[in-house]
């Protein structure tokens, strides 16, 4: 699936690759453990899972420093917990509680954190794009040296703001990474079926930004190819595109029936090119770690992860008051 | 432990289904992402996968069971090494209900009316600005450039941004000079697309910035719609307060002359619908410089509706260093007895005029102008409902769905008893505007239109 040789390997040490495992698995059993609470009716709406694609938030936050920004689309429990957001308060979010990041006003697809400037979670395709774009504005006009990694997958990449906002990044050299997360489907639209390049990132050519397309199966080539954007971004050349290549374990949302491609095609992903067992025969295979090492990680994943469920079930549901609050950022009478 | 495989909701709205066909059996080993299960919903055949690894116990719900509903134990999953028998030994615990989703039924809304012969509500009634106030005459256009400006000075976040507003000096020379005093830094020429950079001012403002956004006109921001509403107006309600977007989006709106239906439409009534936005829509060159310092500071997303006809008209604006208006606060124009005319925008044209000539045949018409929508001072209008029993509301804008019906809801919720005559809204005809002029002269609303509204009112 990867068009392009992986770049070199950075050098990482036993720490780092233990740390990359270990995000990774969270982001996983945290998605499997979403997936049972929707099926039990404690979550509701659409829910999209992260499932498949752990390596590309995980290799992009190693790549990022602290005060990055990063915003994404309505797939965007990964990245959620990639930048270090609370597990507690994602899931509760998830269940509609008032522990949630948005006190359940916002749900899977509507979450934000200032502290981890994580500016969402946004439900309509592509909208982040200038969004993000935005963010990278605001970084320029500061003068504070930040970048912005806009993440937006293979269906937003047909929309029309997104080559608005590539004009304008590009023209005002805006420290932006533009991150196509390529599962290959848009929904249950295939990339041959809906998309007239094989290479979005090709794309950028005719507004001046450079990209490439990365390996997203292989945590540290999508590493690899952050830091080379983020050096890019930094220095002040503008805009960036990483087209990271990856793959979906299930389906759309919740409510996919995933008929759109067959069993095989997600075995043969999953058995061959798995981006957590890759890491894992890394750690093994270096001797890193022991697979007492990993089933200690393992355990503690599996606790934080309950722990989140259990604080999604237990945390009650916001007061009805919360209705009313957060509309204007000052309170105002809503009728003088 | 052994724990209960529950039938999964698989879609937001599923609550049974079908359990078509299994596809493990007794005594298989299961591991997280296998398939177990074919369950049918009313919309599709899906596969339902195991989520944690251990051993098939128990099979609970045969293939082929119809109705099952969501939460039913389907099966028992067993640890690695636990006995089959520990299957039986499970005892059902209680599905976790789904939260309640009647709760909400015990909300009323805060403005609810509730007695039927309400008191004269309290206003703001004090001046715009202190007597003696030295005035001079300014255009619409000057004072909306030195509200900016004035605000630009102040706070170096502050940024304006849109299609020609730099070195073309503004379409409609709004604003003139401000490259020269800002630099491009700050005054910044867009491309030609409202979408994106009506989108990447909302993300400068969720940033930190504090943007101000001219649509050459209104028209164009339908291009823009999606990021003013779904990204502007709501994230701070999405985000539980932790972030939303403090920005103006200004512009003209509404007809100018011979410009065709593309060009000429009134958006009063669409934005003010939306929660998260305040609109303000002002008619004085004053109330333009005023409101729009206030719109800058606010830390909420403002749609500041203009009108290309009013830009060039002159009014009184008071000679004051810091001159603001708040929102939410009527201003009483003329003061009369006999009937309210409610008006914002250049409406108040219409209005005023009308109240000129409906002097003259002893009729007194108290004139208001809302200025701003959302926060609409309604108690002004209620206030002076109670006193002449009789309203007329005066807008461009289409009837269906127009601001001068929200004024009808609330005057007849909370004056019904007031009222003397049904309420007339005088709006623009239901029609796309016409090019042709005398056409389009009777496709807008008309001073005799107001004048025989009131009249019809009034009974005279």
């Amino acid at each position: 699936m990867a068009t392009r040789k992986a770049a070199k390997k950075p050098n990482v040490s036993a720490e780092e690759l233990k740390a990359y495992y270990k995000d990774m698995l969270l982001i996983r059993r945290f998605e499997e453990k979403a997936g049972q609470l929707y099926g039990m009716g404690l979550i509701g709406g659409f829910c999209h899972l992260y499932i498949g694609q752990e390596a590309v938030v995980v290799g992009l936050e190693a790549a990022a420093e602290e005060g990055d920004k990063r915003i994404t689309s309505y797939r965007d429990h990964g990245h959620m917990l990639a930048c270090g957001m609370d597990p507690n308060g994602v899931m509760a979010e998830l269940t509609g509680r008032e522990g949630g990041y948005s006190k359940g006003k916002g749900g899977s697809m509507h979450m934000f954190s200032k502290e981890k400037h994580f500016y969402g979670g946004h439900g309509i395709v592509a909208a982040q794009v200038p969004l993000g774009a935005g963010l990278a504005f605001a970084d320029k006009y500061q003068e504070n040296g930040r970048v912005t990694f806009t993440y937006f997958g293979d269906g937003a990449a047909n929309q029309g703001q997104v080559y608005e906002a590539f004009n304008m990044a590009a023209l005002w050299k805006l420290p932006c990474i533009f991150v196509i997360e390529n599962n290959q489907y848009a929904m249950g639209t295939s990339q041959q079926r809906s998309t007239s390049s094989a290479e979005i990132y090709e794309r950028g050519k005719s507004f001046g930004i450079p990209g490439e397309a990365v390996d997203g199966m292989d945590v540290l080539a999508v590493k690899a190819a952050g830091e080379k954007a983020v050096a890019h971004c930094r220095s002040g050349d503008g805009p960036y595109i990483l087209e990271i290549k990856t793959y979906r374990y299930r389906g759309h949302s919740m409510s996919d029936p995933a008929k759109y491609r067959t069993r095989e095609e997600v075995q043969k992903m999953r058995d061959e090119r798995d981006p957590i067992e890759a890491v894992r025969t890394m750690l093994l295979t270096g001797k890193h770690a022991t697979e007492d090492d990993l089933k200690a990680i393992d355990k503690e994943i599996k606790a934080v992860v309950n722990d989140s469920a259990e604080f999604a079930k237990t945390s009650p549901e916001p007061a009805l008051e919360e209705l009313w609050t957060d509309i204007y950022a000052t309170e105002v009478p809503q009728e003088a | 432990m052994a724990t209960e495989i529950l039938m999964p909701a698989l879609s937001p709205t599923m609550e049974e289904g079908t359990l078509a066909k299994w596809l493990v059996k007794e005594g298989d080993t299961v591991s997280s992402g296998d398939i177990m299960a074919e369950i049918e919903t009313d919309k599709a055949t899906m596969e339902f996968e195991a989520v944690d690894e251990g051993v098939i116990g128990k099979i609970l719900i045969a293939e082929g069971t119809e109705g099952v509903k969501v939460n039913t134990a389907i099966a028992v999953l067993l640890e690695e090494g636990e006995d089959a028998s520990a299957a039986d030994s499970v005892a059902a615990p209680a599905p976790e209900a789904a939260p309640a989703a009647d709760a909400g039924n015990e909300v009323s809304a805060p403005a609810a009316a509730e007695a039927t012969a309400p008191a004269a509500p309290q206003t703001d009634s004090t001046p715009d600005w202190p007597e003696g106030t030295t005035l001079k005459q300014q255009t619409v256009r000057e004072a909306l450039r030195d509200g900016m400006s004035e605000e630009m000075r102040r706070d170096d976040s502050v940024f304006l941004m849109g299609e020609e507003v730099a070195e073309y000096q503004g379409a409609y020379k709004i604003s003139q000079g401000m490259l020269d005093e800002f630099g491009a830094k700050r005054v910044i020429d867009t491309p030609i697309t409202e979408h994106g950079f009506a989108g990447i001012a909302t993300g400068a403002a969720f940033g930190g910035l504090r943007p101000i956004v001219e649509f050459m006109t209104f028209n164009f921001a339908m291009q823009a719609i999606d990021h003013i509403i779904n990204s502007a107006a709501k994230t701070l309600y999405m985000s539980g307060g932790q972030m939303g977007a403090p920005m103006v989006f200004r512009g003209p709106n509404g007809a100018a002359a011979r410009v065709g239906a593309q060009h000429s439409q009134d958006y009063a009534a669409w934005y003010m619908q939306v929660p998260g936005l305040r609109v303000v829509m002002p008619y004085s060159a004053s109330d333009y410089k005023g409101l729009m310092k206030t719109a800058i500071r606010d830390p909420n997303p403002v749609i500041f509706l203009e009108n290309e006809i009013l830009y060039g008209r002159s009014f009184d604006v008071p000679e004051m260093d810091d001159y603001t208006v708040p929102f939410g606060k009527a201003r009483i124009w003329r003061e009369g007895d006999d009937v309210t005319i409610v008006s914002f925008g250049i409406g108040m044209q219409y209005a005023l005029e009308a109240a000129e000539k409906l002097a003259e045949d002893g009729i007194s018409a108290e004139v208001i102008d809302l200025r701003t929508l959302r926060p609409m001072d309604t108690a002004s209008i209620i206030r002076s409902v109670m006193k002449t029993n009789r309203c007329v509301t005066v807008e461009e804008g289409w009837p269906q769905g127009s601001v001068g019906n929200y004024i009808s809801s609330v005057i007849m919720q909370e004056a019904f008893d007031y009222l003397d005559a049904p309420v007339i809204n005088c709006t623009g005809k239901d029609v796309p505007m016409p090019y042709a002029a005398n056409l389009e002269k009777h496709a807008l609303v008309t001073t005799d239109e107001v004048i025989a509204a009131v009249k019809q009112v009034t009974y005279k």
